[in-house]
């Protein structure tokens, strides 16, 4: 007999995980986002409750300033799995034309953290997964797989419950929701590998391709349609440039690359010598507290 | 000696050469999750921020970062100060953050490891009881000019009790003692010695220095009388823990039951132990229905054999009752199932452990409501081994240990912790505050609940009913001293037994003086007052009558034990709301005097809480109601009670 594998043992973990949540709360939904985590997060769902379809939607919690490809990829995901898709946009922040622009933190704020609150009273669910992982930030490091936030969505760190075993204390109070996180143990690196070994699709922005970029503050930004305002003098450029994460396309650094398949993008990975996040421009507001200061409001 | 001045990443060569063969060797590692337990003097942070850096886990940008950081709050002079890359604990600890254990990761060439990094030195028993419980090996610091200290003994103790098999002894800061052989070799003796009653199946002693690099990834040099592993080589030559549950019996606890359709009934779960194939004979448990495997689900296809470690979904031969919380196993060798344990016990709440209350208990897959004896006996984390290790005690505090004994409110699948971690191990959640306020690793099975068995009679509780021409119930009347439950229960019994009903009233005062003269009005001799009152009202109930008790039962969980002992709808909560201002000043005992006095201890609504019910299904006011008008009130909400 021999001990399973690194993959196999993730697997199953995130597989236990998802099926207690949805054992054990009212209304679960799967926060999806179209980009890796959410692929490999919504394929182990798929796994866990085959052959039923997941016994719960996916939601949505769009900007309006996603990469177009994006989109597409969310909808035939979702097709495929045979899930229903919820997507939300914060009403208010469509009215007053909040953008990444001209909003700075502001549109981080509004569109997610607060459509995301909206999205879950709206529809009365009690538990929610996301994708986040525990490598991906050094303030990720000491997160539950399941946190509990208050009726207004609040996270109160001195009220954290510990976690033994695989034992997973799910009651709450009425109002009272959970963030599930699957994905807590999984590296950047495992989720190249599984994406590899099981064959899931992703979109090909996370490939390099020739793409039409300016340089801002060192960072690339890919010119993904007429609302990217141009300053005089700007002319955007086609270079070979993939995406490490994806979100919001003015918020996303590209960075140069061959790669372009996922044996490419690992090798790449491997070689490289900077982390996931740094192509990110939310965990550099307000200093390195950023992420803690944003997910004490609400955000994933 | 490592070289503590190069500080790039330098990936492997065969990732540039060869992606494939690379990929190829690496795709089939093994995960191993360890727990690191030392205070930040033993250098732990640097030993972590160490073993991230010599594996590679860290980026250009963090060390950027960690060069800068360095300089400028590091505490090593010009050389990198490694505690950097994993702290940032400190700061949150400040913030009043709950932190009970830090994850982080890193792989060798062989194995992918998982390691919780537990912080502080207050609060310890219960993060490293934490980290521990998810970990297949221990790494315990100790300072080289320090010795084994007794939080030495303590984390062995720990890690003994939490189940781990392998520890290895990293006595760190060897470069503080000139790498001095003796030194090392008294602290390996001190501890193997201490150590010796724990019975650890793995036990690797390994001079070290965290901050140089000695003997973490390669054997150093300046150790040449050293010839034994590097941390790294003992890290990658611990078994692997599926390696030795795999060989043990099948089990697996049903967390969900997947249903598509009419012709698809299917068992989800984490198999625990074992190996299971279609055809095999298993057991479902508690029930003991008996049936085949079918088939072994997966969305890849089925499969011919599964293995412990492996979600799966299972489909039976045979149409048998199997539900979420069951556990399904091997028919020829299946976990015993119980109600009485003892049980060793984590307290991690703030708020103490209250003997008798009823706590929700889950274990595996299953919840239910365990209620807890007072503690045999506290053990002594810091003299664990010694004699004096076990102290009197009557509840257990934040971080206490205690064996006790418990019960649960049904028979469970189980086994001793020693044997699987998975049937053995269990949370302890307040009913109240859905908190998890304990851990706990069941040890055996207590006889006498096996031996003593439910005595079925002819006559049964429905009979007695029918006999008496009325359906029993529990008017349970609560409120605060002095508001009149006596008095209006005993109103409304003359009213029922001019109505030809057979009732019995339970009185306060008149069980303290002869069932329950022999308890106090401490929290838990209070429960226990009530849990004895509730179990004589439900053998009344069974014996066909009407039964009112007047008790300030004061607590919410306890009126819900009773509650939860009776069949639905016999049990009626009558709230006899009176404010604490009227009752004080009706004062008809002079007991409130005596409290307000200091007097009287733990007098409800002085210096003891009153919960009101929340959903009571009578209430009666008191101040706007006659005792008359309140009897006629309850009995009309109460008929035809036929």
């Amino acid at each position: 007999m021999s001990a399973l594998t690194h993959l196999q043992r993730l697997e199953a973990e995130a597989i236990h995980i998802m099926r207690e949540v949805v054992a054990e709360t009212r209304a679960p939904v799967m926060l999806y986002s179209a980009g890796k985590d959410s692929a490999v997060m919504l394929h182990l769902a798929r796994k866990a409750f085959h052959p039923s379809a997941p016994p719960f939607p996916l939601l949505h919690v769009d900007t309006t300033w996603k990469f177009g490809e994006m989109y597409a990829v969310r909808d035939k995901s979702a097709a495929d799995a045979g899930m229903e898709l919820l997507v939300w946009q914060n009403a208010e922040a469509k009215e007053r034309g909040i953008n990444p622009f001209d909003h700075g933190a502001l549109h981080t704020d509004m569109w997610k953290t607060q459509g995301l609150k909206q999205a879950l009273d709206h529809y009365g669910f009690d538990a929610a997964f996301g994708g986040a992982r525990r490598d991906e930030e050094k303030s990720r490091a000491k997160e539950r797989v399941l946190s509990f936030r208050t009726a207004t969505h609040a996270w109160d760190p001195k009220n954290q419950r510990p976690e033994l075993w695989n034992l997973y204390n799910t009651r709450k109070a009425p109002g009272e929701s959970i963030r599930a996180f699957p994905l807590s143990n999984w590296t950047e690196l495992d989720i190249w590998q599984y994406i590899m070994a099981e064959g899931i699709e992703i979109a090909s922005l996370y490939f390099a391709s020739p793409r039409p970029v300016v340089e801002r503050d060192g960072m690339l930004l890919m010119v993904e349609d007429e609302r990217f305002p141009l300053a005089d003098g700007e002319q955007p450029e086609m270079r070979s440039v993939r995406f490490r994460t994806l979100g919001c396309y003015p918020l996303t650094g590209a960075v140069e690359s061959e790669a372009a398949t996922v044996r490419d993008v690992v090798q790449e990975m491997l070689l490289t010598t900077s982390s996931e996040r740094q192509g990110r421009a939310i965990d550099k507001d307000e200093g390195g507290a950023g992420m803690e200061k944003k997910k004490a409001e609400g955000y994933f | 000696m490592a070289d503590a001045e190069d500080r790039t990443y330098r990936p492997d060569a065969l990732i540039a050469q060869d992606i494939d063969a690379y990929l190829e060797r690496h795709r089939d590692k093994g995960l191993l999750r360890f727990i690191t337990c030392g205070s930040v003097d033993d250098g732990k942070s640097t030993l972590i921020g160490r073993l991230l850096y010599d594996s590679r886990a860290v980026f250009e940008d963090q060390l950027g970062q960690l060069e800068s950081d360095s300089a400028r709050v590091g505490t090593q002079g010009q050389d990198l100060d490694f505690a950097l890359l994993v702290d940032g604990l400190s700061a949150e600890r400040e913030q009043g953050i709950t932190i009970d254990v830090a994850y982080r990761f890193f792989a060798t060439e062989s194995r992918k490891f998982i390691v919780a990094d537990t912080p502080g030195h207050e609060q310890y028993t219960r993060n490293m009881v934490t980290g521990a419980s998810t970990a297949d090996a221990a790494v315990l610091l100790v300072d080289a000019r320090k010795g084994v200290l007794v939080q030495t003994r303590r984390h062995a103790f720990l890690a003994k009790l939490l189940g781990i098999r392998h520890v290895i002894l990293a006595v760190n800061k060897m470069d503080l003692v000139d790498y001095d052989r003796a030194t090392f070799e008294a602290i390996r003796d001190d501890f193997a010695a201490f150590a010796e009653d724990f019975g650890f199946e793995g036990l690797t002693a390994i001079p070290i220095s965290g901050f140089r690099g000695d003997n973490v990834v390669e054997r150093s040099t300046v150790t040449d009388w050293y010839d034994g592993p590097s941390l790294f080589e003992a890290l990658e030559a611990v078994p692997l823990a599926g390696e030795g549950s795999q060989a043990r019996p099948f089990r697996m606890a049903v967390q969900w039951v997947n249903r598509p359709n009419q012709d698809f009934r299917g068992f989800a779960g984490l198999i625990s132990d074992g190996t299971v194939r279609p055809g095999d004979t298993v057991r479902v448990l508690p029930s003991g229905a008996q049936t085949t495997i079918k088939a072994i689900h997966t969305f890849d296809g089925p499969l011919g054999q599964a293995v412990a470690g492996q979600s799966v979904t299972l489909t039976l031969a045979e149409e048998v009752d199997c539900s979420r919380g069951d556990v399904i196993s091997a028919a020829d060798d299946p976990p015993q199932v119980a109600d009485q344990f003892e049980a060793s016990v984590v307290w991690m709440d703030q708020t103490a452990m209250k003997p008798g209350r009823g706590y929700w208990l889950k274990i595996g897959t299953r919840t239910v409501t365990a209620t807890l004896a007072a503690p045999k006996y506290e053990i002594d984390v810091n003299n664990p081994a010694g004699s004096g290790s076990r102290l009197a005690a009557k509840t257990l505090e934040l971080n206490g240990i205690g064996v006790l004994e418990l019960r649960t409110d049904r028979p469970i699948a189980f086994e001793p912790y020693a044997d699987s971690k998975a049937l053995g191990g269990f949370i302890l959640i307040d009913k109240e505050r859905d908190a998890t306020v304990a851990c706990g690793m069941l040890n055996f099975a207590l006889r006498r609940a096996q031996n003593v068995h439910w005595q079925p009679t002819d006559i049964a509780r429905e009979h007695h009913a029918a006999l008496k021409n009325q359906t029993p119930r529990v008017l349970w009347f609560t409120g605060l001293s002095g508001s009149g439950k006596s008095t209006i229960a005993n109103a409304v019994e003359k009213k029922l037994a001019l109505m030809n009903r057979h009732t019995f009233l339970l009185d306060g005062d008149n069980v303290r003086h002869g069932l329950n003269k022999d308890l106090g009005f401490t929290e838990a001799d209070r429960i226990e007052n009530i849990r004895r009152i509730g179990e004589v009202a439900k053998l009344m109930a069974d014996a066909g009558l009407i039964v009112l008790t007047a008790f300030i039962s004061p607590f919410r969980a306890e009126r819900k034990m009773v509650r939860d002992m009776l069949p639905e709808g016999e049990f009626v909560e009558i709230f006899v709301d009176t404010p604490l201002e009227v009752a004080e000043e009706r004062d008809v005992k002079g007991l409130y005097r005596k409290a307000r006095e200091g007097k009287l201890k733990n007098f409800t609504g002085i210096d003891s809480p009153y919960e009101p019910p929340e959903q009571p299904e009578i209430r009666v006011n008191t101040v706007d109601m006659s005792v008359d008008e309140a009897a006629d009130h309850i009995i009309a909400q109460i008929l035809p009670l036929k």
